[in-house]
């Protein structure tokens, strides 16, 4: 049974041929209007500028794993062509990042000439597609489970993260005006089905405005699989017992109430719909909508307002607990300015590849999107990657080989 | 040789007639031939995949797919029966709703309708069915649904609510993401087609019918209700069939009102369902692992099977009326 993911994505491939085609004329708007052979040509000094707090503790790391040449040399830049390198990579995998993705490609394909395919058709898909090399990268908001991992048939898989995000409890209550203050017991309260009214008692402690909303609370969450629900009910889980044993964590679960929407747009619209209803969505969703969201209290006990500084602030706070695989979970972070409910999104490449043009691509693909790739994210409502997770990805890179050789050029 | 129909008996005289042009017609009739059972390879090509796919999942969970109603990824127990029910209940209130009007329809434009009115009439009934779904779904979504919500499904909880019976359909909140709403669009859905097989059927029934009713001096709603109903009746059952075989399949239009959740089945109408083709729709992209897949692919082949049971009671059906001018 194991061949139905090649005819799976095989058929979704030529759906979304028409998608792909129209995607390097129509990137995201997006202000940056900098055309490619000036930023190549500023690299040298943008690079260092990008990493200053973390670099004394990222420096060792390249050092020990037995990389000495490239340890010498810090400031690597890509650009242009390279001769041994694949002319077409093909990607697919998460949704949530495609828009950055789609604006990175379409800027590295002036840098390299290297042209990148990217289909958006899920997490799963993505994993998937890698799994059974159907694909040359994946890409996931969800790191790939243990099981998952056993599956791969090309051998040990690499994490490399490449955006953040938050996720945000977004509600539509006309009569109060205020910010309001979620913790996660209430969330999960209100998720669960246990708090079924918005003047209950737990959630009138933290806002006192809602006393006079007695009305039920319309639940709504995404009817498909997704890495926004991984990353709601990974926090879910981590902040409350109940929720780790009725429903767990996993792209979709088991829902204990609620209605169902599509996709982030489909869980806005049904917020936007109904009086009373709270849902969840990535950031950029409440923002681009005008839509009512949340403070979430985090593991300090501050009540923080989801933003790009308060995710990336998750990630630094919580980089000395993360796993060298970098299959990280960020979710309940400490530190005061922390927010609980981050997320982040990963591209999957194998460690050793047999095809040496592509593992060469792939190889400069990934540190440029670490890199220079990163001064996009903000424009396009993506948190950074910390420079501390960036070094850890650095090593992986230089670690993918091809037949032995480590594929990475260093330019 | 001696029972060769009209059309045989030509086929052989073409033969007679030219030797050279024989060889041509062989290798067009195997060109034709070779094409024609392309479909049922297709068909059957589907039929394996879905089974090899099915498989793991109707082994490991046997009946109980679909009886449970549990469908919990995480913890890897599926059952279907809340998505099999949620397809039943919306395209039985589809058919509910359609049937009337459609045949309705059909007897305007078959018995009452000028004859240049018919035309046009039918054009516009039958432009529904070229309308994409995923419109009627936005609709729905917009303009629908808020109208069921604010006061269509206030107005059936405060008048029928109550009702000993049938009250249990109508109670609990209205949120206008339910069984009934899906219902409502999927009626619409269907209205052409059993608009236009209906008219059809009704057409087929002889004028000998009709003018023996009118000999008798029957009004023309005598003549409707004694002659041409009875005659047309299983041709009008397998119109609204056909109908609900699309009900069964509609994805995106229900995937947009039903509300997507899959864990209760109550008697209330009220209440956020799920039907097969939305699940799949959409929880395939992201079924990571292989049983949840495969579970998914069970479904499909559930749906499938529930269609194909449909339309060919409905094709047989049709075909008693249409092709059988003996009949009463």
């Amino acid at each position: 049974m194991s061949d139905f993911s090649p005819r799976t994505l095989g058929i979704v491939s030529a759906l979304l041929l028409v998608a792909t085609a129209c995607g390097p004329g129509t990137p995201p708007a997006a202000p940056t209007t900098a055309p490619a052979p000036p930023t190549a040509a500023a690299k040298p000094t943008t690079a260092p500028a990008a990493q200053p707090t973390a670099a004394p503790a990222a420096q060792p790391t390249p050092a020990t794993a037995g990389q000495p040449t490239t340890a010498a040399a810090p400031a690597i830049t890509i650009s242009g062509p390279f001769q041994d390198e694949a002319k077409t990579l093909n990607g697919a995998g998460a949704t949530f990042p495609a828009p950055l993705y789609q604006k990175w490609f379409s800027e590295y394909v002036n840098v390299t000439q290297v042209q990148v395919n990217y289909q958006a058709i899920g997490s799963g898909g993505g994993i998937k597609g890698i799994q059974d090399q159907t694909v040359d990268f994946g890409a996931s908001d969800a790191p790939m489970t243990d099981e998952q991992v056993a599956g791969a048939k090309g051998g040990e898989v690499y994490h490399i993260p490449t955006a953040l995000g938050a996720i945000v409890p977004t509600y539509n209550l006309p009569t109060v005006k205020s910010k309001l203050k979620f913790t996660g017991d209430t969330l999960a309260g209100i998720f669960l089905g246990t708090i079924q009214k918005w003047n209950d008692p737990k959630l009138v402690a933290g806002n006192p405005d809602l006393v006079k909303v007695n009305e039920d609370i319309v639940v709504v969450h995404r009817s498909d699989g997704s890495g926004t629900t991984f990353g709601w009910t990974d926090y879910l889980s981590t902040v409350s017992p109940e929720w780790q044993q009725k429903v767990g964590k996993a792209t979709s679960v088991n829902w204990p109430t609620g209605l169902g929407g599509s996709g982030n747009a489909g869980v806005a619209g049904e917020v936007q719909q109904n009086p009373n209803a709270i849902g969840y969505v990535e950031l950029i969703y409440a923002v681009q909508n005008n839509m009512g969201y949340g403070m979430v209290r985090n593991k300090s006990g501050k009540f923080v307002d989801p933003s790009l500084e308060s995710v990336t602030a998750a990630a630094a706070a919580n980089a000395a607990n993360i796993p060298a695989d970098l299959r990280f979970s960020i979710v309940d972070a400490p530190g005061d300015a922390s927010y609980p409910i981050s997320t982040a999104t990963w591209l999957l490449l194998y460690k050793n590849m047999p095809d040496q043009p592509k593992a060469v691509a792939l190889t400069r693909l990934a540190w440029w999107a670490t890199h220079e790739g990163q001064k996009f994210n903000k424009d396009l409502a993506y948190a950074t990657v910390p420079d501390a997770l960036n070094a850890k990805s650095e090593q992986f890179i230089k670690q993918i080989a091809s037949n032995g050789k480590p594929a990475f050029p260093g330019r | 040789m001696v029972s060769l129909s009209n059309h045989e008996r030509v086929l052989a005289e073409v033969d007679v007639l030219g030797r050279g042009a024989n060889r041509g017609d062989r290798a067009f009739q195997t060109v034709v031939t070779a094409i024609a059972a392309c479909v049922p390879i297709m068909l059957l090509g589907i039929v394996i995949l879905l089974l090899l796919d099915a498989l793991p999942a109707l082994l490991r969970y046997g009946g109980a797919f679909l009886t449970q109603t549990t469908w919990d990824p995480v913890a890897e127990k599926f059952g279907a029966a809340a998505y099999v029910y949620g397809t039943v209940v919306t395209s039985l209130i589809a058919l509910l709703l359609a049937t009337p009007i459609g045949v309705g329809c059909a007897l305007f434009i078959a018995e009452y309708a000028p004859i240049w009115m018919r035309a046009p009439v039918s054009f516009v009934i039958e432009l529904l069915a070229a309308i994409p779904s995923i419109i009627y779904g936005l609709w729905g979504f917009f303009i629908l649904a808020p109208i069921m919500r604010g006061a269509i499904e206030p107005f059936l909880k405060n008048s029928l609510g109550n009702v000993p019976a049938i009250g249990a359909l109508f109670s609990g909140p209205a949120v206008g993401r339910d069984l009934l709403v899906a219902g409502v669009i999927l009626s619409i859905m269907i209205l052409p087609t059993i608009t236009a097989v209906s008219r059809e059927i009704l057409r087929a029934v002889p004028d000998t019918q009709r003018e023996g009713m009118l000999a008798l001096g029957a009004t023309r709603w005598e003549t409707i209700r004694k002659a041409v109903l009875p005659y047309a009746r299983g041709g009008i059952v397998g119109a609204a069939i056909l109908g609900l075989a699309r009900a069964l399949g509609e994805t995106m239009a229900v995937t947009m009102v039903i509300g997507n959740s899959s864990t209760q089945i109550r008697a209330s109408l009220f209440t956020p369902g799920y039907t097969m083709a939305s699940a799949i729709a959409n929880q395939f992209t992201e079924a990571d692992k292989e049983i949840y897949f495969s579970a998914i692919v069970s479904v499909a082949l559930i749906l499938l099977v529930v269609a194909a049971i449909m339309n060919i009671l409905a094709r047989l059906l049709v075909w008693s009326v249409a092709r059988a001018p003996r009949a009463s």
